[in-house]
């Protein structure tokens, strides 16, 4: 089906397309025939960046299956990444606690 | 056996509010007037599977323009366009209508023409070929190829680019209409469109829809693989063909 149906998130970000970085302030999604994608329906993302007339676009085209387990990854990554980064602020939370212990043993 | 010449290029039109529009002419090279076509691209856009379009409905001896219907939102390459009207919600029914208006007064402005008007459009050109039909008087043959949402069932989807469900203009559909569709399409389904041609029949009208299994959207499309069907494309283009042929004369 061809359909204007579009979801809009709101983001802050940045992509990378033709002409280099540019910042993104929205993921325009949607389920339909792809332009590309040797699909008859596929799951597309244009990111853009609305704010700046949103003229350039960094898109994808995945398969349903493709999105969905997408999902899952980004949601995995996210809460791999939390564990890292809360382990490493923990981490450094420390080595700053000590290294003030030492500093201040030394008075 | 020879083949017939056709003439190809990229034209400007007076299209919706006078706006200077551009659109891809394509014509038989021969002497004589003709029938003219306006092709409507779906909703992708103006992309170059509508211009081949064009070409072979001008082999086949009729001139066929194709407006640009997103060019106001160039330039860029056309999948990039698409994706920015559609972030926008499409174009508006009204300025359609318009930029359809001017491509018809372009091919009657034209000294190969024989003053035959006929449409075809892909999904929403479908759409749109069903809508112009009911609202431009001057047409003589109407091809609308598994137009979605001619039938809106959810009003909400009503809004100020598209105010009203095409179905509900048919009263004021002159044109002779041609319809192909693919049964398993989502949309139009197989009901929607039992149930617009019962309102063209409730109606008087002069129809004829063609219906293929084991076909869903955009089945005349190889440039998508998954959706193209050769034998329902190749039956599809000979009712198009014949059906201009009855009604806007000089088919090749």
């Amino acid at each position: 089906m061809c359909s204007y149906i579009v979801e809009k998130a709101a983001l802050r970000g940045s992509a990378k397309g033709p002409s280099g970085w540019m910042r993104i302030d929205t993921a325009n999604v949607y389920y339909d025939h792809p332009y590309h994608a040797p699909m008859d329906h596929a799951l597309a993302i244009d990111f853009v960046c609305e704010a700046d007339g949103a003229r350039e676009r960094v898109a994808v085209e995945i398969s349903r299956e493709s999105a969905l387990e997408l999902i899952e990854r980004i949601k995995a990554a996210l809460a791999s990444g939390d564990a890292a980064h809360g382990a490493a602020q923990a981490c450094e939370r420390v080595s700053v606690a000590a290294t003030q212990s030492e500093v201040a043993s030394l008075f | 056996m020879s083949y017939p010449g056709i003439i190809c290029e990229t034209v400007s039109f007076q299209g919706h509010n006078n706006d200077k529009s551009e659109a891809y002419y394509a014509r038989p090279s021969k002497q004589g007037r003709v029938g003219g076509v306006v092709l409507i691209h779906h909703l992708p856009g103006w992309d170059e599977w509508s211009i081949e379009t064009a070409r072979k409905i001008a082999h086949h001896g009729y001139a066929c323009i194709s407006p640009n219907l997103y060019f106001r939102d160039g330039p860029g390459s056309h999948d990039d366009i698409g994706a920015r009207v559609r972030a926008a919600g499409g174009v508006s029914d009204n300025q359609v209508v318009g930029d359809v208006a001017g491509s018809i007064a372009y091919l009657r402005a034209q000294p190969n023409s024989n003053g035959k008007i006929g449409l075809i459009g892909f999904c929403s050109g479908g759409r749109h070929v069903y809508l112009v039909a009911c609202q431009l008087g001057n047409i003589d043959a109407a091809v609308d190829c598994w137009g979605g949402n001619v039938i809106v069932d959810d009003k909400t989807q009503l809004n100020a680019k598209r105010p009203v469900a095409p179905i509900d203009l048919t009263a004021k559909m002159t044109a002779p209409l041609l319809g192909l569709f693919g049964n398993d399409d989502a949309n139009p389904t197989a009901d929607q469109v039992n149930r617009t041609e019962a309102k063209l029949k409730e109606l008087g009208k002069t129809y004829e829809f063609h219906r293929y299994d084991k076909a869903g959207h955009a089945f005349f499309n190889y440039a998508r693989g998954d959706a193209y069907r050769a034998e329902a494309t190749a039956d599809g283009w000979k009712k198009v063909f014949a059906f201009y042929g009855k009604h806007l004369g000089g088919a090749a």
